[in-house]
């Protein structure tokens, strides 16, 4: 398999927080999830992926290249999307086509006027008077408009309504129609993940806790419920994480179809990406 | 064609997805040589991530299925519908012989286990 990015070893020391050693990799026409609590050093890790951060250890290749050594090449190719709008109030979208296309090589002022049509952008008005869900949609016409092959988001979906998502999800389903296009994007938001990414890569206090195939994720973890006399009974081997209640036990397991059969009179319920994040990290706590 | 997902089912959704297909293969709503959407076309339009569709296309092909051509895309195969039955009835067969082992040794009559097939055929799908 192919990979448009693999990250190896990627270490970051500040005073305060430490990247530890992280490891994933995106292969080719595919979308990967990148989710954790906030300060887990997922803006870390995306800063040093764009190279405006240096590392202190390991590898970044973007389409192969060194990420230090190749930084122009590869931002050629490379669409970003930071939280908020990072375009002048003043602006139109015009004057953004009009600056855009001095900066990169492929700008294409036809296709940004097309994402701007398709999206129903207004073209007249400033970017002070865009609604929130307008902006990130601008910036994301900003960042297809050079054609890009990876397109990296962090928090891009924050603070956004339902509607806007999906018509968000919507352009990065169609944006990957072609397989040489990859997205990498941090949210917090799993339910988005849940249906349209094909890995998820989750990190923890600077660490990496898994990357991996969603589907393997939900179809492998569950959500066991029991009561305290039968918790007891329940191989601490077999436990991921687990939330004590009042009333009983949510154990999250591995191996669903062999707890299924080993547990048979439990009921063993689908975990979400969701529960999967929180029970590891509170099970960290215990 | 259509192929409804179910988030709430048991079965995974690249089952959900080789299921449905077989079925309109064997029903003759979907014939020899038809072209089946693209696995990032049917991706993008269920909303699910292309892995899924990639693992449900590999399983119908290696199943016997369809056919994925390099560039051209994935089209039912050749293969005559009654050799597809005859191959789901021994798979099936192969299960019921399993059921009926388990019958055996726990003293369960054929008259319950018929039973039992027919309710559970009658409401899975």
């Amino acid at each position: 398999m192919e990979h448009v990015l693999q990250v190896k070893n990627l270490t970051k020391h500040y005073s305060e927080f430490t990247l530890d050693h992280v490891d994933f990799s995106l292969p080719k026409g595919s979308i990967m999830g990148f989710i954790g609590e906030n300060g887990a050093g997922k803006t870390t890790t995306i800063k040093l992926l764009l190279n405006l951060i240096k590392r202190d250890a390991g590898e970044i290749n973007v389409f192969g290249l060194d990420n230090t050594r190749c930084d122009r090449q590869i931002k050629e190719q490379l669409g970003v999307v930071l939280d908020g709008s990072y375009f002048h109030d003043n602006l139109k979208p015009y004057d953004i086509s009009r600056i855009m296309r001095n900066i990169f090589a492929g700008w294409d002022n036809d296709a940004f006027a097309g994402y701007i049509k398709k999206f129903k952008l207004p073209q007249d008005k400033r970017i002070k008077e865009y609604s929130k869900g307008m902006k990130a949609k601008l910036s994301i016409a900003a960042a297809l408009a050079h054609r890009p092959k990876l397109l990296i988001l962090d928090e891009a979906t924050g603070g956004l309504d339902p509607v806007v998502r999906n018509e968000i999800l919507d352009i990065f389903m169609e944006f990957i129609q072609d397989e040489e296009h990859s997205v990498l994007m941090s949210t917090h938001i799993t339910s988005d993940l849940e249906r349209i990414a094909d890995y998820i890569t989750f990190i923890h206090e600077g660490k990496m806790i898994f990357s991996s195939s969603k589907d393997e994720l939900i179809y492998d973890y569950g959500l066991l419920r029991c009561g305290a006399e039968d918790f007891k009974n329940i191989s601490p081997s077999d436990i991921a994480g687990y939330r004590k209640g009042q009333f009983g036990y949510e154990i999250l397991i591995r191996g669903k179809a062999k707890m299924l059969q080993k547990y048979r009179r439990h009921t063993i319920d689908a975990a979400s990406i969701e529960d999967i994040m929180l029970f590891h990290i509170r099970s960290d706590d215990r | 064609m259509d192929i409804i997902i179910s988030n709430a089912s048991d079965k995974p959704i690249y089952e959900q997805i080789t299921s449905q297909v077989k079925n309109m293969i064997i029903n003759g709503m979907l014939q020899e040589g038809d072209a089946l959407p693209s696995m990032r076309l049917l991706a993008k339009e269920l909303r699910i991530s292309v892995i899924t569709t990639k693992r449900a296309y590999e399983d119908l092909e290696r199943d016997g299925f369809i056919e994925t051509v390099a560039g051209k895309g994935s089209f039912v195969a050749g293969k005559n519908v009654e050799f597809i039955k005859e191959e789901q009835l021994r798979i099936a067969e192969e299960y019921l012989q399993k059921a009926v082992h388990v019958a055996k040794s726990g003293g369960i009559s054929l008259d319950e286990l018929v039973e039992i097939i027919t309710l559970l055929y009658r409401e899975d799908i």
